[in-house]
């Protein structure tokens, strides 16, 4: 899309890290009752002060790191003075000059299936709100209830220069920065609200909307089509789109204004006297030595190391789980296979249930190469047996193969049935020595019938092949 | 000169709400004050830091580890308004 | 005198010692306490009767200005907006005086979140001065202050943003310490200014007053402003004399706007200190002129952000119906706030803000500086200064009150302090009529062995802390 601009901000929760940014309290809030993980310091009661966690911050330096930014010598933390519920002192502590990393970098595919630098302007450090819940929806609630368990989560907000053209690109963009993410250990995607994003959008010449807080990436994809939509709506009627922030809202998928005044923001930012300045210049080093293989390397590696095509190698690293899964079954089973019979079968199994690498043990993906190498079983009945595992989890491909009698059939009764179903064809055979390739597959399918499934296609074919060709 | 618009917009900013009637009393006080302030514009600060901090200290940071919470009802005592462990707060748009 | 106590407690009883002071409390019209914790205090009292513990402040009691968290006893800074507030935590300093042995007595009145030279604003009437009911006892600890002064507490703690300790003590007769930023933790102090502020002891002697910062300072790691390294000592360095002592006296602390009776005292008390050994020269701190400004546009603006989390959500009080949140809150903060108050948060919201930072907060900032520069200079030359603490002694209640630019500027000689982060001890020096004048002795940062062993060979030559008001 030419004339689209998307800029985003991305909320990142450091959620691997045990406290919370400023105080004691433990980030494992998930599924506690409201307002149980909560302290002085993050409730904002009169009288408490922040200490910054560490960690938190050696984690900033790590993703700025692996997003190629530039770490600044000397960072410090800022007051960002605005009123909201969710706000419990009234300011939110986060940065502005000198933040921690700039002028970084990701690689994605583009929509035109190129690859493309989409440049950071800025990664910086800041502490979570706490969370909102209206009775129904945010325009319609008659209050709203607080949470604060959330609030004083660490925080890394990841900002995009305006390089995205569609909604597709911004989730190819998310999808990476996700995937570095988690190669850092530094977050979990899998608990909910962990990163939320803004996005900016125009039309080229108009003016831009922000859309806020959208969490889950086809969640982004929606709100940005939805608002493109709707400004592309306005430009055909000649309005002018309105620069305004707009709220997404799940439910009914479609983006409304929070009618906010225009200009009044003001956050008046000043350092924030409370912590010292962090003089890190010289922890850049040890932590740029601590730095995992990423992504982009490791598919590279992949290519040249197990000698796979370049969509599998992408596939396979996409999520660091399955690059380590991949990784031990290709140590034990035929690298090449094995990058087949994951990418393509069993992350779609998967995926259609669902369920992550997890639920998948590396002992019988393993198992399973080996037996497709050695021609023990078909490829149908190894994709029974992923399912199989998948949804009785219980029992070994090994079990499997005996119960459900998927093993391969005993090459003479292959032959057998291959020498019949050609005798049986002359019609094809002649059609194929006249030039018809695919009249052999009609052979094959008889063999296939004969042998009821348990013989490898491809095998059959080249067996069809060789005994037509003899005739 | 500080108007009775700035005042306004300034009781937005710092969310605090004024009657009409205070508005005169307030710029008049203001803009005193802020004429006292403005002496301050006498001193060369050419090439001056700025003290945002009087003690110059750098790197305090706390280790990673959690500790224990307040509980809920803790959390919740000081509260006038709550609902099933939530803080109530008047409605947001 | 806390010396003396501790050893009275222990050969008497300590629950009647508490009773009578309990008892002249609540026949007091000073209006210096706002929350007594009679119950508890009893309670610990007895129990250092049965068991007297050895910690340093064992069994004495002690009164905590209303803006310092104290778990359990209600903390309100004398503003309507915090009543009911009930700490679940207590401050750093708290901690400290309990783990030592001190019994929390109550809560004294200030005003309103710490902004005032008078203890005028404060959500429960004003403060009286013990001296004279018809005037002010200072500000904004002037609760603290007056209860030590009329005799309703042995000691007690305040906290000194712009002179809020040295100011109280000074109207009142008592000795009153602004430590080093950073030497006491501010975890627990209820934040106006939290660039500029320090809890600081309020008490009827320099050795009392040593006494307690033996027990409240020290490092916390709650408070990531706070200094580091060893406990620090005060109470061997005194009696050491101060011979061969260098005193600074600012020229521009003297002169116009000083009260003559109030000049006078000071030179004698200079003059005083000269006979007990020390040199003085005069030095000049050339930026003290623009400190008023620099402080009261750093305060407001950190007051306005420090201030913003009260708006009845989490603690609080909330009335009527709730309308949308900003309406709600906009007008929850109308009525909960004085009017100093708020006109102190819009105007520090207005020097934040957009446009305006650079001239006012910006600059101000860079004034601190040259401010702390003059002092860091003068150390240099002099080992303490000497000043007075106050131009004035103490106002009737009601006279400045209306004119908040001459309320601003009774404290030009106690903001400078705090702009540069040093120590300062305001100690009784003579008489204005009736009313005490303090000197004010200031030290290089975390000087302050030097300016109590210095305060205390004043008062042993001197004999204005001996002097009580007439109990009415």
């Amino acid at each position: 899309m030419e004339d689209v601009i998307i800029g985003l901000e991305i909320h990142v929760q450091l959620n691997r890290l045990q406290s919370k940014m400023f105080c004691g309290c433990s980030t494992a809030y998930h599924n506690s009752p409201p307002n149980s993980h909560t302290c002085p310091v993050c409730l904002g009661l009169p009288g408490s002060l922040p200490v910054i966690n560490k960690k938190a911050v050696e984690y900033g330096i790590k993703v700025g790191l692996a997003l190629s930014c530039k770490i600044e010598e000397e960072t410090l933390f800022y007051r960002k003075n605005y009123y909201y519920p969710d706000l419990p002192k009234g300011f939110q502590i986060s940065q502005y000059d000198y933040p921690l990393a700039t002028q970084g970098h990701i690689m994605i595919l583009g929509d035109d299936d190129k690859e493309r630098n989409i440049r950071i302007n800025r990664a910086h450090m800041e502490e979570d709100p706490g969370r909102l819940v209206h009775a129904g929806t945010i325009d319609k609630a008659k209050y709203t209830m607080v949470d604060y368990n959330r609030c004083g989560m660490p925080l890394l907000e990841v900002v995009t220069e305006p390089d995205l053209s569609s909604p597709k690109e911004a989730r190819a963009f998310l999808d990476k920065l996700k995937s570095i993410l988690e190669y850092l250990d530094v977050f979990d995607g899998s608990q909910e609200g962990s990163m939320r994003v803004d996005a900016n959008i125009s039309l080229k010449g108009g003016d831009r909307s922000e859309v806020k807080n959208i969490s889950g990436f086809k969640g982004v994809e929606k709100a940005l089509s939805y608002e493109i939509t709707r400004q592309r709506n306005l430009a055909r009627r000649n309005i002018k789109v309105v620069q305004e922030t707009r709220h997404f809202d799940e439910l009914r998928k479609i983006t409304v204004s929070i009618r906010s005044k225009v200009g009044a923001h003001d956050y008046r930012y000043y350092p924030e006297a409370d912590l010292t300045v962090m003089r890190i210049a010289s922890w850049v080093p040890a932590i740029k030595a601590t730095l995992p293989e990423l992504p982009d390397a490791k598919r590279e590696r992949f290519v040249k190391q197990y000698g796979l095509a370049d969509d599998h190698a992408k596939s396979l690293t996409s999520e660091i789980r399955v690059a380590n899964f991949y990784e031990a079954v290709a140590a034990k089973a035929a690298p090449k296979l094995a990058a087949v019979w994951i990418a393509d079968v069993l992350k779609g199994e998967l995926n259609y249930r669902d369920l992550s690498i997890e639920s998948f043990s590396e002992k019988h993906m393993t198992e399973i190469v080996q037996m497709l190498e050695k021609a023990k079983i078909t490829e149908n009945g190894a994709v029974q047996i992923i399912r199989e595992l998948l949804d009785k989890k219980e029992g070994s491909p090994q079990e499997i193969v005996q119960s459900k009698g998927l093993g391969k059939a005993e090459d003479d009764a292959v032959q057998k049935a291959v020498k019949e179903a050609v005798a049986e064809s002359a019609a094809a055979v002649a059609d194929y020595k006249a030039g018809s390739e695919r009249a052999l597959n009609f052979i094959v399918g008889l063999v296939m019938k004969k042998t009821r499934g348990k013989a490898s296609a491809g095998e059959v074919h080249r067996l069809v092949k060789e005994e037509v060709e003899k005739a | 000169m500080i108007t009775r618009e700035d005042v306004q917009h300034i009781s937005w900013l710092a969310s605090i709400k004024i009657e009409d009637e205070e508005k005169d009393e307030l710029v008049e006080h203001f803009n005193s004050i802020l004429e006292y302030f403005h002496q301050l514009d006498e001193v060369d600060t050419e090439d001056v830091e700025p003290t945002y901090r009087v003690v110059d200290l750098a790197n305090i940071f706390r280790e990673d580890v959690a500790c224990k919470s307040l509980t809920q009802d803790q959390a919740l005592k000081n509260a006038p308004r709550t609902e099933n462990g939530y803080f109530k707060s008047p409605r947001i748009v | 005198m806390l010396s003396e106590l501790k050893a009275k407690l222990l050969a008497e009883s300590c629950e009647e010692y508490l009773c009578r002071l309990f008892e002249r409390i609540e026949k007091s019209s000073l209006n210096a306490f706002t929350t007594l914790a009679k119950e508890s205090a009893l309670k610990e009292a007895r129990q250092f009767d049965k068991n007297p513990d050895q910690g340093l402040l064992a069994g004495v009691p002690i009164a905590i200005k209303e803006c310092i968290s104290t778990r359990g006893i209600e903390t309100n800074c004398s503003s309507k907006i915090l009543r009911g507030y009930i700490p679940p935590y207590d401050a750093h300093v708290i901690e400290r005086l309990k783990a030592e042995g001190a019994i929390i007595m109550g809560k004294t009145n200030m005003d309103e979140f710490a902004m005032g030279t008078s203890t005028e604003t404060s959500c429960f009437g004003p403060t009286k001065n013990p001296w004279d009911h018809t005037c002010v006892p200072g500000g904004s600890s002037g609760g603290s202050a007056a209860v030590v002064a009329g005799g309703e507490a042995p000691c007690s703690l305040g906290s000194d943003t712009g002179g809020s300790v040295r100011c109280p003590a000074s109207f009142c007769g008592i000795v009153g310490l602004k430590p080093t930023y950073g030497l006491i933790s501010r975890f627990g102090l209820v934040a106006y200014a939290n660039s500029l502020e320090q809890i600081g002891p309020l008490t009827h002697t320099v050795e009392d007053t040593a006494l307690l910062m033996e027990v409240i300072s020290g490092h916390d790691k709650r408070d990531s402003t706070s200094a580091k390294g060893e406990r620090r000592s005060y109470l061997p360095g005194l009696g050491e004399g101060i011979s061969g002592l260098k005193i600074g006296i600012p020229k521009e602390y003297f002169g116009e706007g000083v009260n003559k009776d109030v000049e006078k005292a000071v030179w004698d008390g200079i003059h005083t200190l000269e006979s007990q050994g020390a040199s003085w020269q005069e030095i000049s701190l050339p930026h003290t002129r623009y400190a008023l400004a620099a402080y009261y546009v750093i305060a407001m603006s950190e007051a306005s952000s420090n201030l913003a989390r009260f708006d009845g959500l989490r603690y609080g009080s909330r009335m009527g119906e709730d309308k949308d949140w900003h309406t709600t809150f906009s007008a929850i903060r109308a009525q909960g706030f004085g009017p100093e108050v708020k006109r102190r948060i819009m105007l520090g919201t207005y020097a934040l803000s957009a446009g305006y930072y650079g001239r006012y907060y910006l600059k101000a900032l860079k004034v601190r500086t040259l401010i702390k520069e003059d002092f860091l200079r003068a150390f240099k030359e002099v080992d303490l200064l000497a000043s007075p603490t106050m131009p004035i002694p103490a106002f009737k209640i009601g006279e400045r009150i209306n004119d908040p630019l001459s309320l601003y500027m009774a404290d030009v000689f106690t903001v400078p302090i705090n702009l540069a982060g040093v120590p300062a001890i305001s100690v009784p020096c003579g008489f204005a009529g009736h009313l005490p004048i303090g000197l004010q002795l200031i030290g290089p940062h975390f000087g302050e062995a030097a300016v109590l062993r210095a305060a205390q060979a004043f008062e042993a030559a001197t004999p204005f802390h001996e002097a009580k008001p007439e109990v009415i």
